[in-house]
């Protein structure tokens, strides 16, 4: 390795009843790219986030070329030449990208002098974007430049970025990383946040391995294989799910020809959508966020009405009953949103169990609640699905992510659904939980019931779903059998560049 | 440094204890104000809390308590019902106006005629007449998306100009000498509430407001149309998710709530009131919009509330007469426990912390 740029020394954090991180050490030096690992919950944010002066070491120090770097706010941290890309964008749909990047900006020179220094960094760099273009009509991979500009316009000497590829497809990501190759070469540090390993392998020239708060160990991702990494991050060999043999019956879910108009100014039209789901079979469907996947699962929990021919269950149109009505024939559903939309935060587990279970678990009679028999279903999800709480009087929003999420499909899967469909299933959900989740799935299929998972997790798709589609812009591609798919293939179907002029570097 | 951080959930035992802590330190608060005001702070306390309950005038105090709680309770009851579910009615007094006009009219309808079943149907058109009031904001809102807060604000003058007119016009007596006003319905026997135990104060409206607080309680608790209630204020996208009919919600919140507004008036008007006049009306379906948020939106905190309420107006009253405390002073004083209330309601979900600061 080259001269070290950012030195860190016992780095801890605690919070209320968490160690976020337990005396992290590392180097990150001039001109690497190095990738901080590890899952959701091993305190790769809480890390970065007190580097870029958002969080307070209780101990340990940095240097920053040899002169301690304590930032007090993330100003003085940029001020220092560390510019950050956060997995979720802070950007205005409504403006434009000049104006978005004026907006952050501590003296904003004219509007016209902003432009084209925006055109000229975007030039510079493979990154071609227009700076008058409204925020709400570009994809996910131009509002991502528009923060990646923003950071280059710093000139910065480390840059971070958290998850940066969750929101692309692989051609984005393809350009994306030549961009970063770009920096690279010219000395810039880059500090990659990931939990995919073969992005990490094929990019980072050094990696930092969290987990449970601590450095577990470094390695030099070329010469090390996958499976040792993910060992490394996970703590144990994990077993991935079985999928078993299954003779898929006849259809149970029947889409065509749905079209629905955006619920709201920023949201997606569904348009043209016709997909058949068999018993036992497991249909996913990817894409990239915000293309149709909370307005495809709303149509099929029944959240929104459609023509009743649309949306079919084996033969019975379903298009024009509600909720209840379709729970009660079999079809449930899981939203990706745990808090406010799976689950009311506020209300104990027994009473989010009556949120969906009322009706099929026969927690009612002729509308007087059977309090008692939904506590007995809250304790069998909890007992059956592993949920870590002390009760089910709990608040739900007193669980962590993980075990709410597993509260939550474990509700849906526990009432013998004909179909489930899932939104987001293992979404910050630790790596153990994840493979419980997927493999209740594929149960839930060899049992008969068909099920739709719509993720954007590629790898969680391949690995259980027998079908694989992807939504862009509201549409759905024509699904194909999983097996046998490549990357190539699926980046196509979820709308490959999306026009995005590829970089020229 | 003194924090604030959210509980992981709301305690429940401070939920139980503000309500407690609200009152004690009003009275120190309030103590205080009367002290700077040169009255003695422990008489004045004393004449406010005890001198209605058990003074020795108390005799003609408690059954008052009973007749100003009553309304208050009743219509906080319903108001309750949409506050949970983020439907906002403030026009319980206009729906008060209107059933006690309607209620009045069926009964003014049947003079001198007597009859057991007069008084039961002045009841039903008693809640008609505020179930009528409430669904305009109610239909206009499903139908057309407008904010039922303004809706039924602005329909509570137009239940006062109709009061007036009634006063004056249709419902005035004939033989009334030319005064504003309605035959007095306690003089006619058939249309009179009277008290059950006479002397007592406890009459219909009392026991209606009992069955309301019973009916409220089961339904939140045991009954899928108060859980959906609840999840609909908790969590919108839930309540939609679990299937609740937004429309029906609004119209069964709203429309209740008129109903128990209705009712007050009706029992009010045919009772301790006994005529239709101009000012009939004295601001109760105002004052149980605190009574219920008091009451923390609980059917058995209404209750409470809406004895405290009363007492403290009774007490107030009392005070004014025998300390000569002046009635600002009063009002201040009620002020403060609805402020301290809401200022203590936050240790249910944050706790103080008293520490380092640390940077989040």
């Amino acid at each position: 390795m080259t001269e070290v740029l950012l030195s860190l020394k016992g780095l801890t954090k605690a919070y209320p009843g968490v160690v976020a991180n337990d005396t992290v050490s590392f180097d990150i030096g001039a001109g690497e790219v190095h990738a901080l690992l590890g899952e959701n919950g091993a305190g790769k944010s809480t890390l970065v986030k007190m580097i870029y002066g958002l969080v307070k070491p209780d101990s340990g120090e940095m240097t920053l070329r040899g002169a301690p770097f304590a930032p007090a706010e993330p100003r003085q941290a940029r001020a220092d030449g560390i510019a950050m890309v956060f997995q979720h964008f802070s950007l205005f749909d409504a403006l434009n990208v000049a104006e978005n990047i004026a907006l952050g900006m501590e003296n904003p020179p004219k509007m016209g002098d902003l432009a084209s220094r925006i055109r000229e960094v975007s030039e510079t760099y493979g990154l071609p974007l227009d700076p008058y273009r409204t925020v709400g009509d570009l994809s996910a991979g131009e509002r991502q430049r528009v923060e990646i500009i923003r950071c280059l316009l710093q000139d910065p000497k480390l840059l971070i970025m958290d998850e940066p590829t969750s929101v692309l497809t692989p051609q984005e990501v393809d350009i994306l990383f030549q961009t970063l190759e770009k920096l690279r070469a010219e000395g810039t540090s880059i500090l990659y946040i990931s939990h995919k390993l073969e992005e990490i392998r094929t990019l980072c020239d050094h990696a930092t391995i969290l987990r449970l708060g601590k450095n577990v160990g470094e390695c030099i991702p070329a010469e090390t294989s996958a499976s040792e990494m993910a060992e490394l991050m996970v703590g144990s060999a994990l077993t991935p799910p079985e999928r078993g043999d299954r003779e898929f019956g006849e259809v149970a879910l029947d889409i065509s020809g749905l079209s629905v108009p955006s619920p709201s100014a920023f949201g997606t039209a569904l348009r043209n959508v016709h997909l058949t789901v068999r018993k036992g079979e497991i249909l996913g469907i990817g894409g990239v966020a915000g293309n149709g996947q909370d307005e495809l699962l709303s149509v099929l929990s029944g959240e929104t009405l459609t023509e009743a021919d649309a949306v079919k269950l084996g033969k019975t149109p379903i298009g024009r009953l509600g909720p209840v009505a379709r729970r009660t024939l079999g079809v449930l559903a899981a939203p990706e949103e745990r808090l406010g939309h799976a689950a009311a935060p506020d209300m104990s587990l027994t009473e989010n169990a009556m949120l969906t279970g009322a009706t099929r678990e026969g927690l009612e009679k002729n509308g007087f609640l059977k309090w008692s028999a939904a506590k007995e279903f809250a304790e069998r999800v909890i007992k059956d699905f592993d949920v870590r709480t002390p009760g089910p009087e709990n608040a739900a929003r007193s669980l962590s992510g993980g075990n709410l999420q597993k509260f939550v499909i474990g509700r849906e899967v526990l009432q013998r659904p004909e179909v489930l469909v899932v939104n987001q299933p293992t979404w910050g959900v630790d790596a153990s939980a994840a493979a419980a989740i997927r493999q209740s799935l594929l149960d839930l299929a060899a049992g008969g019931a068909a099920v739709v998972c719509i993720s954007q997790d590629l790898d969680e798709l391949m690995e259980i779903s027998d079908n694989f589609a992807a939504l862009n812009e509201g549409r759905l591609s024509a699904p194909r059998a999983a097996a046998g798919l490549t990357v190539e293939e699926i980046g196509l179907m979820m709308g490959g560049a999306h026009g995005m002029e590829v970089a020229h570097v | 440094m003194i924090r604030l951080e959210k509980r992981p959930q709301p305690s429940r035992a401070w939920s139980l204890a503000t309500p407690l802590v609200a009152v004690l330190a009003t009275m120190v608060a309030g103590g205080l104000l009367f002290a700077v005001l040169g009255k003695d702070p422990l008489e004045a306390i004393r004449t406010i809390f005890w001198e209605p309950l058990f003074g020795e005038f108390a005799f003609y105090y408690r059954p008052q308590l009973l007749v100003k709680g009553a309304p208050l309770v009743l219509i906080a009851i319903g108001l309750s019902l949409g506050f949970k579910a983020g439907i906002w009615n403030i026009g319980a007094e206009g729906q008060y106006i209107m059933g006690a006009l309607f209620g009045a009219g069926v009964g003014l309808a049947f003079y001198p005629h007597e009859a057991w079943y007069i008084f039961p149907l002045m009841v039903i058109a008693g809640g008609f007449g505020g179930w009528v009031w409430a669904m305009i904001p109610a239909y206009l809102k499903t139908r057309f998306g407008t904010n039922e807060i303004l809706v039924s604000l602005m329909l509570v003058y137009v239940a006062e100009q109709f009061l007036a007119s009634m006063a004056l016009g249709l419902m005035k007596n004939p033989e009334g000498f030319g005064f504003p006003g309605s035959r007095n319905l306690q003089q006619y026997e058939s249309a009179y509430n009277a008290d059950l135990i006479a002397g007592s104060g406890m009459h219909w409206g009392v026991v209606a407001a009992l069955i309301a607080v019973i009916f409220a309680y089961v339904l939140l608790n045991r009954h899928m149309v108060g859980y959906h209630i609840r999840l609909t204020g908790e969590a919108p996208r839930a309540a939609k998710f679990a299937g609740v009919n937004p429309t029906r919600l609004i119209l069964f919140c709203l429309g209740t709530s008129g109903i128990l507004a209705g009712l007050a008036g009706l029992f009010e008007v045919s009772g301790p009131s006994g005529q239709v006049s101009i000012d009939f009306n004295v601001g109760y379906g105002f004052t149980a919009i605190i009574v219920a948020f008091l009451g923390r939106l609980h059917p058995v905190g209404i209750l409470l509330a809406g004895g405290l309420m009363a007492l403290t107006y009774i007490g107030g009253d009392i005070a004014q007469a025998n300390l000569q405390l002046p009635s600002s002073a009063i009002q201040v004083f009620q002020g403060m426990l609805l402020f301290f209330l809401l200022a203590f309601d936050l240790l249910t979900n944050f706790r103080l912390s008293f520490g380092k600061p640390e940077v989040a």
